[in-house]
């Protein structure tokens, strides 16, 4: 039988807060285990929990670049279970109040754009984790609670997505956006930004959803796409067999792109939610809504729109650049200084890409060419001062060294040559050594044109004005 | 006078005139420890080197002209609040060598005054009783007859005054568990409103109902003590923030004028001869005074009780669920697995009661029987509130008893939890209202047990009801009558 696979996803992003949601602990990532605790993160007797306001405010600017309505009256809720890396033996979460609700996303597959549902956002705090002890002879766990209780969000989609494809530009999409928030560093290997997928098929042409398994443990889009890949195979098999498939967890182990049950490990909870008694509820005035929606910055999908139709760029550049805030806005820096939008697009998404992809996947924040230093070097390039190909050059040694282009260009001597004496008596030379040649192109072959155009620059290390080269040659050919 | 039977406010004044040393009256409470705790067990940890090393210190600041009115007070804390340093039990076995790498927020406010911590109290385990039985470390005996419970939960916070082995003491209220055993052992228990005392750095029984307040010798005592820990605390998310009044300075008030209401749901038929005889000699002492009574009705008391078992039960399920021997704290020795570690840890360190309110609590957050049970009971919790605020209306404060009877005798209610947890009828409605109570001393039964009276006040109306205790106290002088021990 053919299936319809039907998927939704659940994504924890952790937030980049400097401290805990419920304590003033730090939230760096890699620290030594356990030094990043306190009794509250530590669930100690007599402990309390207050929360970190940012973290509202975060979960705020999430809801409303994902098009949510904000719940304005926000409950913490205990959610019930006992695991060692769970100091409390509960976690706070949020359960029938989440802050914000009814939102969507649109995205585009093979050219057509769907609205995916985003049912909620919650704000929790994170579990720490086990470790296996590296003692010999031991076979115990330890825990680090360095991750207890750090700020997450919990973002659930409505089960709207009907490929693997789809899932994985849901996901692109929303990553994108919390960076572009500044509220999640979008790690995905660290953890920062975790995926559960809830996948299920049901035959094609049914409205009926099937019976749905989550799958956990999986930290990257390539694994995504697998792991659904997986999935939907095996509850296929089992479909066409007759049989049915089990609602159940199923972890996805990355080295052999399967999934596996973890019944047995995990059983049937019952959470027990209530309404924390620790904690007020959190009321978010209209005020409050609209001062972080003065802060929002320009969402990709708006910043994509205005380059094509204010910048005049291409879809493909415009898709390019907004893929990071931090690119978008070394373009825009750069643009600011030197208005052609193209030509810098090209030298952004060309040298630009291109050297720091070389330099071991160098974050742009962190290029030493500045957008300063890029305009002023397209400046002199538009003033004649250097060719298209000494630019390249003066940019190498930018990135190298940090130098001004003008600095770089004096140093090296590298100024074009414009002087059309000069020039004229490299062509003469040229084609003095070169009778064969002239003798061709006299003769109708006129490819012979760009071997003159190469010696001549040649000759002249680049420097020479390449407009100029042309026309002297055309003229002493033809003449 | 001794120095072990003096009130804060007058050894307060004997240390600033240097007839006595906080050296010396912390000496002579360790010294009277030594002597009667054996009998009445009211402490579970003494901390004798740690309390010398404070009074000396307090002794320095005293002789520099920096007194506070707690510096160099020998005080006791139910072993509730968690103490840097010092072991903190809360009554448990699962706890029985957990030693806190922190100061709570009362703790601290008594530490920062110059306090004399001569050691931790004895309580229901978790704070769950009223009778000081459900103890790991023991029951505590009732000074004023050993064969009697001190009540509780607070129950060696109440036998320490009454045994004079702490000038002062902090306990914990919940359901009663301040005002009963103050009742009991016949000294000063207040429970303040729901947030005025920070929660932060006292070990949670039930989150919502749970109160810090101070037991003392007399009403001058409580005013001072609560000045002294109440307040806004960031630490803690539900402490209020309002200004803290000099309670002190309130006290001579008087109650002339003032409306005193009977709740008619609290005198009750059955109440024993005793406690009747009591409140009717307090009404009548009132009223000479130039107060007013005036019958009010509180309509829902009947279901509190019922109420308080499912939400303290149900917030207590959660709370105790961090006592699974993974970072702290008992852990059962030859467990196999995560699991058998948790179940067995568990199994071996909480005691019966504990076991009993945990699985209580547990079955009413289940799925199917949230809103039958836990949401149901949120909504009663709020009619009593309303009950409370409509007869405040009304009147000023309400009058009630403490307990229906006596303090019984040890292991008398022990086989029928629900007549315990029925003594309990008259203070748990004001822990589920959020709102503030006082026991003070008001006589004693023809056995010569104490018998408490109740004053019961608006929210943050702490200054009403030490005032009209205050009233109270200076007539009667019943608080100046000492246990025969
Ligand atoms: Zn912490």
């Amino acid at each position: 039988m053919k299936y319809q696979v039907v998927i939704g996803l659940e994504v924890h992003t952790q937030l980049t807060t400097n401290t805990k949601i419920f304590c003033g602990c730090s939230t760096r990532f890699g620290a030594e285990p356990n030094s990043q605790t306190c009794p509250v993160c530590l669930g100690f007797p007599g402990a309390l929990p207050v929360l970190n306001k940012q973290v509202v405010e975060n979960a705020i600017r999430a809801g409303l670049a994902t098009n949510c309505s904000i719940t304005q009256r926000n409950v913490f809720a205990r959610k019930n279970y006992f695991y060692p890396d769970l100091p409390k033996g509960y976690q706070i979460s949020q359960f029938d109040l989440p802050i914000c609700q009814h939102g969507h996303l649109d995205i585009e597959v093979d050219g057509e754009t769907k609205r995916i549902g985003i049912t909620r956002i919650h704000m929790e705090e994170d579990a720490g984790k086990l470790v296996h002890a590296d003692i010999p002879g031991v076979d115990d766990s330890c825990v680090d609670l360095n991750r207890a209780c750090t700020p997450l969000l919990e973002i659930v989609s409505e089960p709207d997505m009907r490929s693997p494809d789809e899932a994985i530009a849901y996901l692109k999409k929303l990553h994108q956006i919390v960076m572009y928030l500044g509220i999640c560093d979008g790690n995905l290997e660290e953890g920062s930004f975790r995926c559960d997928a809830n996948v299920s098929l049901m035959p094609v042409g049914s409205t009926v959803f099937g019976t749905r398994a989550e799958l956990k443990n999986i930290n990257s889009f390539k694994f995504i796409k697998q792991a659904i890949e997986y999935e939907i195979e095996r509850q296929a098999e089992i479909l066409d067999d007759g049989g049915k498939v089990i609602q159940e967890t199923r972890l996805f182990d990355p080295n052999t792109g399967t999934t596996r049950s973890m019944r047995g490990k995990e059983e049937a909870h019952d959470y027990r939610y209530f309404p924390d008694p620790d904690l007020v509820p959190v009321l978010i005035p209209d005020q409050w809504i609209e001062d972080v929606r003065a802060t929002l910055p320009e969402l990709p999908e708006a910043k994509r729109a205005r380059y094509v139709a204010e910048l005049g760029l291409p879809e493909y550049d415009a898709e390019v650049l907004v893929s990071s805030r931090e690119l978008a806005q070394y373009y825009e820096e750069t643009v600011a200084l030197f208005p052609q939008a193209k030509t810098v697009s090209n030298w952004v998404m060309g040298e630009v890409s291109r050297a720091l992809n070389e330099d071991n996947n160098r974050s742009i924040t962190d290029c030493p060419v500045t957008p300063a230093l890029l305009a002023d070097m397209l400046k002199l390039m538009e003033k004649g001062t250097i060719s298209g190909k000494i630019a390249k050059t003066v940019f190498d040694e930018m990135y190298k060294t940090g130098k001004a282009p003008e600095k770089i260009v004096e140093e090296k001597g590298l100024v074009q040559v414009s002087d059309t004496g000069a020039i004229e008596a490299m062509v003469d030379e040229v084609l003095k050594n070169n009778p064969a040649q002239v003798e061709q192109y006299r003769g109708g072959k006129e490819t012979v044109f760009g071997f003159f155009v190469g010696q001549v620059m040649r000759a002249s290390k680049g420097k020479a004005n390449p407009a100029v080269v042309n026309d002297l040659l055309l003229k002493k050919l033809k003449g | 006078m001794e120095i072990i039977d003096l009130t804060i406010h007058e050894l307060h004044e004997k240390l600033k005139a240097k007839e006595v040393s906080s050296v010396e009256a912390t000496r002579a409470m360790l010294d009277r420890i030594e002597a009667v705790d054996g009998q009445v067990n009211a402490y579970i940890t003494v901390t004798p080197e740690q309390a010398l090393v404070e009074a000396e210190a307090a002794d320095k600041r005293i002789a520099a002209g920096d007194i506070a009115p707690l510096t160099g007070i020998p005080v006791g804390l139910k072993d509730i609040f968690v103490t840097k340093g010092i072991r903190t039990t809360c009554g448990s076995r699962i706890l029985e060598n957990f030693v806190p790498p922190y100061d709570g927020t009362a703790v601290a406010k008594l530490k920062e005054q110059g306090a004399v911590i001569v050691g931790k109290l004895n309580q229901d385990e978790f704070a769950m009783g009223s009778s000081n039985e459900s103890s790991y470390f023991g029951p505590v005996k009732n000074p004023w007859n050993l064969e009697c419970t001190p009540g509780g939960s607070s129950g060696g916070s109440a036998a320490a005054i009454a045994a004079r082995t702490a000038t002062a003491t902090l306990g914990t209220d919940t359901g009663g568990s301040i005002r009963q055993p103050a009742s009991h052992c016949s000294c000063v228990g207040l429970k303040p409103t729901y947030g005025r005392v920070s929660r932060y750095g006292v070990i949670a029984y039930a989150s919502s109902l749970d109160q810090v307040g101070p037991l003392t010798r007399d009403v001058t005592d409580a005013a001072l003590l609560l000045g002294a820990i109440a307040g806004h605390d960031p630490k803690d998310s539900t402490s209020v923030n309002t200004t803290v009044p000099d309670y002190v300075a309130g006290l001579a008030t008087g109650v002339k004028g003032l409306k005193i209401g009977l709740p008619k749901q609290y005198f009750i038929e059955g109440l024993d001869p005793d406690v009747k005889r009591a409140m009717d000699e307090a009404i009548a002492l009132y009223k000479s005074l130039g107060a007013e009574m005036r019958e009010v009705s509180l309509p829902h008391t009947e279901y509190a009780v019922a109420t308080y078992y499912l939400i303290a039960t149900a917030e207590a399920s959660s709370n105790l669920a961090r006592y699974d021997g993974v970072r702290f704290g008992h852990r059962a020795a030859d467990a196999r697995g995560l699991k058998e570690m948790f179940a067995k840890t568990r199994a071996e360190g909480f005691g019966s009661e504990v076991k009993r309110r945990i699985m209580l609590g547990t079955y009413a957050l289940s799925s199917g029987y949230y809103d039958a049970y836990y949401v149901k009971a949120q909504k009663v919790r709020t009619l009593i509130m309303q009950d409370f605020l409509n007869a405040f209306n009304e009147v000023d404060v309400l009058l009630t008893p403490i307990a229906p009877t006596p303090p019984f005798k040890i292991g008398e209610k022990l086989a029928d939890p629900l007549q315990m947890y029925l003594s309990d009828i008259f203070t748990i409605p004001v822990n589920l209202a959020g709102t503030c109570g006082i026991s003070i001393p008001a006589g004693f039964s023809a056995a010569g047990l104490p018998i408490g009276l109740q004053l019961i006040g608006k929210p943050f109306g702490e200054a009403t009801i030490l005032s009209t205790a205050y009233a109270f106290e200076k007539e009667t002088q019943w608080h100046l009558k000492k246990a025969p021990l």
